[in-house]
């Protein structure tokens, strides 16, 4: 099936090169890594080679700073329990009101256990405030989790910032940079980040491995309680052919990333600019400049979002929205919702995300498909008809484009 | 992704009866934009009372598309005596199933049929809290108690949940679930209030109904009350309107047995099977 694929956010195509890498670990080499014999040794060097590759794409060089996952889920639990159990005395987090639902509800879910917790807002850009930030802080904060970059939006927080006022007021630093990650260059060698979350399919790898990034010398606990593998901080058997997945994918990641910020960002800026100036009444969501090179997210005033989906779905094109309806709850995204974004366009958000397999044909057809299904989905609503008078009255834009009535 | 079944999709894809009417003599419009959809639906009704046209125009997602569209096809050329009648299980049926959480969709359509038809005849539609009297629960969404009464009576809803999928109340911020579960709770304490009081026994029955009704009866109604103190109950045999039974566990030590057989095993077998029946306990 030639499927136009352009919801990388939510996950992506595993590359050739590393279902290569990790088949072997299943018939061929399947030893325990942690045995005492060669047959079993062998596959533990691999996962070494592995984790040199995932410290690399994070510009780092100590392997024993990463422990292993099974998901980004999995990694910010682990990141935000294992802060909160070494320092039992503090009761406080600050997170944004943005964040992943595994940051998200994990937080919401502590805060029925005694912690406070305190959710930053976002302006309309999707950005947060310094000075907010600073204010929320206190000596009871264990730990500030906020994410690299926006899963729905791609808007990309200003980390190192956050980090010097997390540092200042002396709280241990978390990112979820589950969707930063393969995606734009990121250097923890100098940076404040004592803890960092990584999914392995958000860049081209398997799904069921994640890593979380633990500074040297940040006081850490085991969120999954086992054996002594990772170090004595994430019990449980190596998932051998996951890990060395991700760490293919990494590599693979940090050769392309020049591609990823260049090509691609220039296939996503065609998009938008194309989808922006052909369809009458339509937003982009999220800052324009700080913003993932491969994320796109815009509203089409007046229809919803799964009605989008399903006409682009008929079309092979495959992308995701923040409606209410999508998600199988009735209001649309938190996201959206927390960066003030009007109802008229809320329900109606697509998110295109986009990878270095897409190509420039693919991107002309989803140009010429999308302003075809606005225009079918309008005459339908209600709301068009009131919409263009109003367009007309303001004498806005573009001269009256009919709603194919 | 939504199972939608091939009939949404038919009517999602090519939605019939798009559009406006030029004079209609009966409209409505419900939902709205922040709810995430909304339907407005105008007909043609001519003298008879017969539906000659009607047309609709929808924001929202795919199911909701369908379900005004197949809902036209429903109504024209029928009368509106017999429109009025259409539920929103019709309406989900008709489109060959709707998932779960889609259900609302069919919901929306009922409430503006009802709305048109009320309409037509001559009253008007204020706001939910206006139009049916009961409190507004669900301020998010905008719904009332009775509407959500009539969402768990009509479709069986049994959580909060369920009743979230069907006319959305609950879906937002969350503040009223113990005030939807309340209202649950409610419906179905009257409903099992009703059944008691009115047992419905058949009149004539073969000895075979006899004892598959005895058996039913001391399962259903008998077993789990003396279970919840510890007994039990076997039935043994049924000679006549003899019905010979076995206590256990606690029960067959207590020194209340007698009065647990008279005064509640009997009594329940007369009240759900026939009124000739006695009740003895054998050794077994």
């Amino acid at each position: 099936m030639s499927v136009i694929y352009l919801d990388n956010n939510a996950t992506t195509r595993v590359a050739d090169e590393v279902l290569e890498a990790m088949l072997p670990y299943f018939c061929q080499y399947y030893g325990n890594p942690a045995s005492m014999h060669t047959f079993g040794g062998q596959v533990e060097k691999e996962i070494v080679r592995a984790k040199e590759r995932i410290v690399s794409l994070l510009g780092i060089s100590d392997i024993t700073e990463i422990v292993i996952m099974s998901c980004g889920t999995e990694s910010d639990n682990a990141a935000i329990h294992g802060t909160l159990e070494s320092y039992p005395h503090r009761r406080h987090i600050v997170t944004t009101k943005v964040e992943h639902p595994a940051v998200l509800n994990l937080c919401r879910h502590l805060s029925r256990s005694g912690y406070q917790v305190t959710e930053l807002p976002v302006d309309s850009e999707g950005m947060l405030s310094l000075d907010e930030l600073r204010a929320a802080i206190t000596e009871n904060t264990a730990i500030v989790s906020v994410m690299y970059a926006n899963n729905e939006t791609g808007v990309i927080f200003p980390i190192e910032e956050i980090g010097q006022v997390v540092k200042e007021k002396g709280s241990m630093f978390h990112v979820d940079a589950v969707q930063a990650v393969g995606k734009i260059p990121l250097n923890l060698a100098t940076s404040s980040i004592d803890l960092l979350s990584l999914s392995g399919h958000k860049l081209h790898g398997p799904k069921g491995v994640g890593a979380l990034y633990v500074r040297k010398g940040t006081r850490f606990k085991p969120f999954m309680i086992g054996g002594h593998q990772e170090r004595g901080r994430r019990g449980g058997t190596e998932n051998s052919g996951g890990i060395i997945g991700l760490g293919k994918a990494c590599e693979l990641a940090e050769a392309h990333i020049n591609d990823e910020n260049t090509r691609v960002k220039a296939l996503r800026d065609r998009l938008e600019k194309a989808l922006l100036t052909s369809v009458p009444n339509v937003r982009l969501n999220g800052h324009k400049a700080h913003r993932l090179p491969n994320t796109t997210n815009v509203s089409f005033e007046y229809v919803e979002g799964e009605a989008i989906l399903l006409l682009l779905d008929s079309h092979e094109i495959a992308a995701a929205s923040g409606s209410a309806c999508t998600s199988g709850s009735l209001e649309p995204s938190h996201v959206l919702r927390a960066m003030g974004i009007p109802f008229t366009f809320a329900h109606g958000s697509i998110r295109f995300s986009l990878s270095v397999y897409n190509t420039e044909k693919e991107i002309d057809t989803v140009i010429r498909v999308v302003p075809e299904i606005i225009a079918k989905l309008r005459a339908i609503s209600p709301y068009w008809k009131e919409a263009t008078a109003k367009t007309k009255a303001r004498g806005a834009g573009q001269p009256t484009r009919k709603a194919a009535s | 992704m939504w199972n939608y079944s091939d009939k949404v999709i038919d009517h999602f894809m090519h939605p019939r009866n798009v559009g406006v009417i030029e004079n209609p003599n009966a409209e409505a419009e419900v939902g709205s934009i922040a709810c995430g959809d909304m339907l407005k639906i105008q007909l043609k009704v001519d003298d008879e009372g017969i539906i000659r046209d009607a047309k609709f125009k929808t924001f929202g997602c795919g199911s909701a598309i369908a379900s005004a569209s197949i809902l036209t096809e429903m109504i024209i050329g029928k009368h509106v005596d017999e429109v009025a009648k259409i539920t929103n299980k019709d309406i989900a049926e008709a489109l060959g199933g709707l998932p779960e959480e889609k259900i609302h969709c069919s919901v929306m359509g009922r409430d503006a049929l009802e709305a048109a038809l009320a309409n037509y005849r001559g009253h008007t539609r204020k706001t939910p809290e206006e139009e049916d009297h009961s409190k507004l629960i669900c301020r998010c969404f905008g719904v009332t108690e009775n509407k959500i009464r009539r969402v768990v009576q009509e479709n069986n809803l049994k959580t909060v949940e369920q009743v979230t999928h069907y006319c959305k109340a609950g879906g937002g911020c969350g503040a009223c679930h113990s005030e939807i579960e309340d209202i649950i709770d409610d419906v179905w304490k009257v409903k099992a209030a009703e059944r008691c009081e009115r047992p419905e026994k058949p009149k004539q029955l073969t000895n075979i109904q006899k004892i598959a009704l005895i058996q039913d009866t001391v399962e259903r109604e008998i077993r789990p009350a003396l279970r919840a103190d510890g007994g039990d109950i076997e039935l043994i045999d049924v000679e006549g309107d003899k019905v010979l039974v076995a206590l256990r566990g606690a029960c067959a030590e207590c020194p209340a047995s007698p009065v647990t057989l008279k005064g509640y095993v009997e009594q329940k077998l007369r009240e759900f099977v026939s009124d000739g029946l006695h009740v003895e306990v054998v050794s077994q």
